[in-house]
């Protein structure tokens, strides 16, 4: 049964791999390259994020991990606020185990 | 009806928002209780939206980011996260992504990547449901046989008996060990993370119980810490490579400053026990949804992921609002004995 199990183990990892090697010699497909349309864009900032899109990449992603982490924390913060007015206690638990 | 959608500028697609605002809700809901990023559930949800696959994939990595960064805050202050602990397995996943992260580009190398990995995935969902479900048992059946303590798979107390310098002790989760232990468990994880291009939590919430030996809310809180920051740094590659939409992740971040407040406080009122099973039901529904999709029943995969987060999200808000008003009952019950004693 052991000895069964592992041949359809073999099999299947033979499937799985083996296109994968006869397609090795193909080619590998180029990078699509997307650019923002700020012509239908209408508000300030938007336009202003999409512009950075299209020039500055780099900045782009730094001021999108910045603003995440942001407004993360904003929400974090205002969510904190609205649930301390709930009156639930939420620094502790009656249920602790493994 | 047009006001109920938004144009994405960079994405150039137009986007009805209110089912972005669901899709953050949701997954903030059920990241906050079971602990992960939830990438598997969002990526099919943007892409049935009308995403691209690329778009997708990287306004998701965002929108984890923020969104762990709020439930990270609620879990903290339960005394959820051991950030000791979160701090020694990050060293363990960062090498473990890059290496996985470069096993993914050898295997491109060779030709087509998407199905080995996909079977990789199958692999793992079996052996963590496996593991869950066989925990659950094995803790209920020998709790009906005792009162004392039910414990299921305790594969992290040989694993503590490891004694390599330096030792650790994690105040939060409640044990010592050596340090190694966590950043072996953690490169282990973080290899299988990248090689599988997901945040990890999947993997890191029951590799933190059943081998490092965490309260499973303690596992929930810092796993979540982990996220956050792996989520950011996800969200600076794909920004990088232009893959990002930033209104979809901010319309996103709203729903799920909510659903992730939900999420954190039900874990309250919810037995370990009971996350655990919910969080096995999860894995096995993702890994039907992924075999579907293997075998092209795209339509069929996604209504599988898209049912199974509506109603796991339903059970969890459950938990969260009978819990919360019987705890306010109980209060106005003391308050009231309080000012008229008999």
């Amino acid at each position: 049964m052991r000895k069964m199990m592992w041949v359809i183990c073999a099999i299947m990892l033979l499937q799985m791999t083996a296109p994968a090697v006869i397609w090795a010699a193909g080619g590998g497909a180029t990078e699509i390259v997307v650019v923002a349309d700020t012509r239908v864009v209408n508000n300030a900032a938007e336009r202003y994020f999409a512009d950075l899109y299209n020039t500055d990449i780099t900045m782009f992603a730094v001021w999108c991990t910045v603003l995440t982490a942001v407004y993360g924390c904003l929400l974090g913060f205002l969510m904190d606020f609205l649930m301390s007015k709930t009156g639930l206690d939420l620094k502790s638990r009656k249920i602790i185990e493994h | 009806m047009d006001w109920l959608y938004l144009y994405m500028p960079i994405a150039g697609v137009k986007i009805f928002w209110p089912g972005l605002v669901l899709i953050g809700f949701s997954v903030g809901t059920i990241g906050g209780f079971f602990g992960m990023g939830g990438a598997w559930m969002v990526t099919p949800g943007l892409n049935i939206l009308g995403f691209p696959m690329a778009f997708a994939i990287g306004t998701d990595m965002a929108h984890i980011a923020g969104k762990s960064m709020i439930s990270t805050m609620r879990h903290s202050k339960f005394g959820n996260v051991d950030y000791k602990l979160g701090l020694i397995m990050l060293i363990g996943t960062m090498f473990g992504i890059e290496v996985g992260a470069q096993l993914i580009m050898y295997l491109e190398r060779l030709g087509n990547v998407g199905s080995v990995v996909r079977w990789v995935y199958v692999f793992f969902l079996a052996l963590i449901s496996w593991m869950v479900f066989y925990d659950y048992f094995k803790a209920t059946s020998k709790k009906a046989k005792s009162e004392g303590g039910a414990k299921g798979i305790t594969w992290y107390e040989t694993l503590h008996k490891i004694k390599i310098p330096p030792m650790v002790h994690f105040k939060a989760a409640g044990f010592t060990c050596s340090m190694w232990l966590p950043v072996f468990i953690s490169f282990l994880t973080g290899i299988l993370a990248g090689f599988l291009g997901i945040g990890g939590g999947l993997l890191r919430m029951p590799a933190l119980v059943y081998m490092i030996g965490c309260p499973t809310h303690i596992a929930v809180g810092t796993d979540l810490f982990e996220v956050m920051i792996s989520g950011l740094y996800g969200a600076f590659t794909y920004a990088v490579k232009g893959r990002i939409e930033l209104v979809a992740v901010f319309v996103m971040l709203t729903g799920a400053a909510i659903g992730a407040q939900i999420g954190t406080v039900a874990t309250k009122y919810a037995q370990g026990y009971g996350i655990r099973l919910a969080f096995g039901i999860a894995v096995v529904c993702c890994m039907i949804s992924i075999i579907l999709k293997e075998f092209k029943f795209n339509t069929l995969a996604a209504v599988l992921i898209l049912g199974t987060i509506g109603l796991i999200c339903l059970y969890i808000i459950k938990i969260m609002f009978v819990g919360a008003a019987q705890e306010l009952r109980e209060k106005a019950k003391n308050s009231n004995i309080a000012k008229n004693p008999v």
